[in-house]
């Protein structure tokens, strides 16, 4: 399935019509370095395009993860709960939460978009 | 206008990834990464760019006087080719930056000086200089090189000889491949290593030298990252973390290197009283990181704060420093609130991680 990005750096893919997965791009985890802890959210939690939903920590900072979909928590990845580096050594095979919802393409874009972007401005 | 050390172009030309540090542009990591640097240093060996750290030249009759007089270790019975770890502290005893002194001569010293506070010490130490001593900062001239690491005593050994030399003792005018440098057995990681001073326009070509020698024995070039986060486990302070213009050595748990017994002394007065606050040592026991700034709270009231926190890489445990009331040095449990969680966390004995 397609992935489509945020300019925040997540992406998110449909698993079938109402499921989407979310996680970060292969350009955020190389920014972060060396990710250590995911501060995760939780099942049930219902999460905002746009908005915060977890903090992922690399060894010095900090960086908030925000939702690119609207809808409902259905599964988080346990994995990186104690594993969190498979976000560095596969961040585009990677998911972090399972969400019931929609991808809105109009605020988004697509993989070429995304890999096209002037990322360091 | 930022300044840089003689390594600045390889760092950039070994994908070095550049950020400032006390004014300095400064390899934070190269490609791969704080956690593979880390435990190269723990492990194997590392070289450190450490250019940026400052070098003061006393010399004269009252040379040592003045050294005596504005910071907390006693260095009357420092021999020839020996270093001491000292705080240089104001009248109330808060710390102006923490240092090493190394005795060249016998009326002349060595003092190496955190990259950040270069001109504050120096302004501080010139306001009260006195008597016969000449004041110099040559830290412009000076190349460091710091090789730490398990095996940094066998990378250095195939270049020069250095069977007879404790920790906390260093070697002048040494002949590296015909440059003259100061081997000095010291370092910032809580492992085995040296500390190598040299003529700036040397620097690059021993940096070389040694990622040459040491390439079968796996040494690495390693960034500012990792010296943070090895000094931080061994639980070393770092200026402007633990030790800052409003704190003392004794309030920093560093009373081993604060000597009282001295003939003249400016904080004889303030560092005789006993601490209001101290340093301490917490694991967490739920799942997080604190960092810098975190709030630390016991029994649900806020009473101190975390000065340094990482995610160890050698425990793989999270781990911080934090200042909390001298009263409550001997508590065990406390709470730190990491972006408004508030996390369990137990006092443990510094340091952290001991070779």
């Amino acid at each position: 399935m397609e992935k489509y990005y945020a300019e925040s750096h997540e992406w998110v893919m449909a698993l079938d019509e109402n499921t989407v997965v979310v996680g970060i791009s292969d350009y955020a985890q190389h920014a972060l370095g060396d990710i250590v802890f995911l501060s995760n959210a939780e099942v049930g939690d219902t999460v905002t395009f746009g908005e915060r939903f977890g903090d992922v920590e690399s060894v010095k900072a900090v960086s908030e993860i925000l939702s690119p979909v609207d809808g409902k928590v259905v599964e988080v990845n346990k994995d990186l709960e104690d594993t969190p580096e498979l976000l560095n050594a596969k961040p585009l095979e990677t998911w972090i939460i399972k969400v019931e919802g929609k991808i809105d393409p109009s605020k988004l874009m697509t993989e070429e978009d995304y890999l096209a972007l002037d990322k360091d401005h | 206008m930022e300044k840089i050390t003689p390594l600045f172009n390889w760092h950039k030309n070994h994908n070095g990834n550049i950020v400032e540090f006390g004014g300095y542009l400064m390899p934070l990591h190269y490609s791969n990464g704080i956690l593979h640097e880390h435990h190269t240093v723990r492990t194997k060996v590392g070289l450190f760019d450490v250019s940026h750290m400052g070098e003061f030249h006393f010399s004269g009759k009252d040379a040592l006087a003045n050294l005596q007089y504005l910071i907390s270790n006693d260095f009357s019975d420092l021999e020839i080719d020996k270093t001491r770890y000292g705080i240089l502290v104001r009248k109330d005893g808060t710390a102006v930056d923490d240092l090493l002194v190394y005795r060249m001569a016998d009326e002349e010293y060595l003092v190496v000086v955190n990259a950040a506070n270069i001109d504050k010490d120096e302004a501080y130490i010139r306001e009260h200089l006195f008597g016969e001593v000449v004041f110099q900062n040559i830290s412009e001239d000076c190349g460091q090189i710091a090789i730490q690491g398990p095996l940094s005593q066998e990378l250095l050994k195939r270049l020069t000889p250095i069977n007879d030399m404790p920790y906390y003792t260093f070697k002048g005018n040494v002949d590296i491949a015909g440059k003259n440098v100061l081997i000095s057995r010291t370092g910032y990681t809580g492992e085995d290593g040296y500390e190598i001073y040299t003529a700036a326009a040397d620097t690059e070509f021993l940096w070389e030298l040694f990622l040459e020698t040491g390439k079968d024995l796996g040494v690495e070039p390693c960034g500012l990252g990792c010296r943070d986060t090895l000094r931080l486990e061994a639980a070393m302070p770092l200026y402007g973390h633990e030790l800052n213009d409003e704190t003392t050595p004794l309030e920093a748990g560093l009373s081993m290197f604060v000597k009282l017994n001295k003939e003249k002394f400016i904080a004889q007065d303030a560092l005789s009283e006993k601490p209001l606050k101290r340093r301490i040592g917490l694991q967490l026991k739920d799942r997080g990181i604190a960092r810098e700034h975190c709030d630390v709270y016991f029994n649900g009231q806020k009473v101190g704060v975390v000065s340094s926190g990482t995610k160890s890489p050698t425990l793989n445990q999270s781990i911080a420093m934090a200042f909390v009331p001298a009263e409550l040095f001997k508590e065990t449990q406390f709470e730190i609130d990491v972006r408004g969680k508030l996390l369990k966390a137990e006092k443990v004995k510094l340091p952290f991680y001991k070779r």
